[in-house]
């Protein structure tokens, strides 16, 4: 799973998909797992990266950074398994 | 090493200028605190989800509506709404502040008795009282508003009977300009019903005319309606003077004043919109100065507002159960209050706060209650900061309603905590336990085994 190369993410939190032209906020934690998942790290790293430094359990990330990958994928900011094959 | 506070990763499209039902953020600071007392542990102490009440809050609204009429008209008496709040300890604030009980069924007027309110300081309104309710009520010489012909003839069978004068009023329902107009309840003004029962009341001579009573709806938002049902019951007062040289005691504008909360459906928050008691007061006021009556002759001025004194001190905690999406993708979040103990949520968009430190991320979301049922959701949509399981939240302005038309459905009805003024916490009402409910029932021998 790659984030789309051209997607901007800045680190106060802005992104741009300059394709569609759409502009996005994204909170703090999600712009750190934006930049893991751009260092294609693993689910798993990610899901250690996050608990090293936040309070919170790994079901409950596990849960919430599934619905936020779901979310990306709606919004087509990550590149499909056809796109990258290619 | 301490971890840093999770926040679940969101990401929100940016649409500027685009039209969103789910409305911009409201809430800027946590509520961790109600009058000192922290959320978190009152939830931990008594269970989630829970009622806090505020008798500081009480008497400040009750000595700002006094405030509101006393320093316009002379004579004022405000009667406690029980059907509002009837919980023993919320009734007796309202008495010691100086209100009178206006009850509208025997359960209520039981409650005032025993709560230990005078008989001569209940109203009795309503249109459901019994021959037994009402002959309690004239022994007692407690102010019946009579509803319809049928009971006025009652009362007239019982003046007889019990060998008393009954102190009346009827209930005068009227075109005050506001929709819908109410006249389910009374005698109507337009028509001359309320004059044929006037004369009745006064050619029978079985009972004792005091008042005149009317309640023009709820919620008003127009304090102008009030002024014209001054003006209507004042010209009422004076025909009965004029015809029968009777003086009306008093003339009861009954409630209905607005809140605070937001109705559904409002573009502004009721915090913009609602008038303040001086603008219910000034209405009142100047209809009634501006009347007929002479300056030594006004009547007692008798205010029956229930929900604009207490709703602001009613707060709901409650439990994040879970988030999730729905097939559209919009946010979803339970509570574990239903609307089973926040009945009010059908008809305001009521506030929410978290009670602990969030961002400024929001998500837009609706929010839902623990019940099994498709009807329970408490609000539709909302912009409300990232909330994680477990966390609490505060629902604002529930003391008028919610602790009477509350129903034991599916869940228990929870505690009731009073802050006192003094910042003591007192438990007011219990939990309700399968005990308790199980104590009303009975199972037939037949039913008693079920292998």
């Amino acid at each position: 799973m790659k984030l789309r190369k051209n997607v901007a993410v800045s680190e106060a939190g802005l992104l741009f998909n300059p394709v569609l032209g759409e502009s996005f906020s994204v909170n703090p934690i999600g712009v750190e797992i934006l930049k893991l998942i751009r260092e294609d790290k693993s689910v798993d790293q990610i899901s250690h990266t996050i608990l090293e430094k936040y309070n919170t359990d790994k079901a409950t990330f596990e849960k919430d950074y599934h619905d936020f990958i779901g979310i990306l994928y709606n919004h087509n900011l990550i590149e499909t398994n056809e796109e990258t094959n290619d | 090493m301490n971890k840093v506070r999770y926040e679940r990763p969101v990401i929100k499209k940016l649409e500027t200028g685009m039209p969103n039902k789910f409305g911009t953020r409201m809430d800027y600071e946590p509520l961790t605190h109600i009058d000192g007392h922290s959320v978190a542990k009152m939830l931990k102490d008594y269970g989630s989800p829970l009622f806090v009440i505020s008798e500081r809050i009480i008497r400040s609204n009750i000595k700002k509506a006094k405030r509101a009429f006393e320093t316009r008209y002379p004579k004022v008496q405000f009667a406690w709404s029980y059907k509002t709040n009837y919980l023993n300890a919320i009734c007796n604030i309202f008495h010691q502040e100086g209100s009178w009980a206006e009850v509208v069924s025997g359960f209520e007027y039981d409650k005032a008795i025993n709560l230990g309110v005078d008989g001569r300081k209940i109203i009795f309104n309503g249109p459901n009282k019994s021959e037994l309710d009402l002959t309690k009520a004239i022994n007692n010489d407690s102010l019946i508003h009579i509803d319809h012909l049928d009971e006025l003839y009652t009362i007239t069978e019982l003046a007889e009977t019990l060998n008393k004068r009954p102190r009346v009023a009827i209930r005068v329902n009227m075109d005050t300009g506001v929709y819908p107009m109410w006249d389910r309840f009374g005698f109507n003004y337009e028509n001359g019903q309320a004059w044929d029962a006037l004369n009745k009341i006064m050619h029978s001579g079985k009972m004792e005319l005091v008042g005149l009573h009317c309640h023009i709806g709820t919620f008003m938002l127009s304090p102008h309606a009030y002024g014209v049902a001054a003006t209507k019951l004042a010209e009422l007062a004076l025909s009965i003077e004029q015809k029968f040289k009777h003086e009306i005691k008093y003339i009861d504008l009954g409630g209905g004043f607005a809140s605070k909360n937001t109705l559904k459906g409002s573009y502004l928050p009721g915090t913009d919109t609602s008038p303040s008691f001086n603008d219910f007061a000034e209405a009142i006021s100047t209809a009634l100065l501006n009347s007929n009556f002479q300056k030594d002759k006004l009547p007692l001025l008798v205010l029956e507002t229930g929900r604009a004194l207490i709703d602001e001190a009613g707060y709901l905690l409650g439990t994040v159960i879970s988030n999730k999406r729905s097939s559209t993708g919009r946010r979803n979040t339970i509570l574990d209050i239903g609307v089973n103990i926040l009945f009010t949520s059908y008809w305001y968009d009521h506030k929410i706060t978290p009670a602990q430190p969030f961002t400024q991320y929001t998500e837009d979301t609706c929010v839902y209650g623990p019940l099994c049922m498709n009807i329970d959701v408490i609000r539709e949509s909302t912009s409300l900061p990232l909330l994680n399981k477990g966390e609490h939240v505060v629902i604002h302005s529930v003391g008028a309603y919610n602790m009477t038309q509350w129903m034991q459905f599916i869940t228990l009805r929870p505690n009731v905590v009073l802050i006192d003024a003094e910042e003591k916490l007192h438990l007011i009402r219990d939990k309700e336990s399968l005990e308790n409910m199980n104590n009303m029932e009975k199972i037939p021998e037949h039913l008693r085994k079920i292998n």
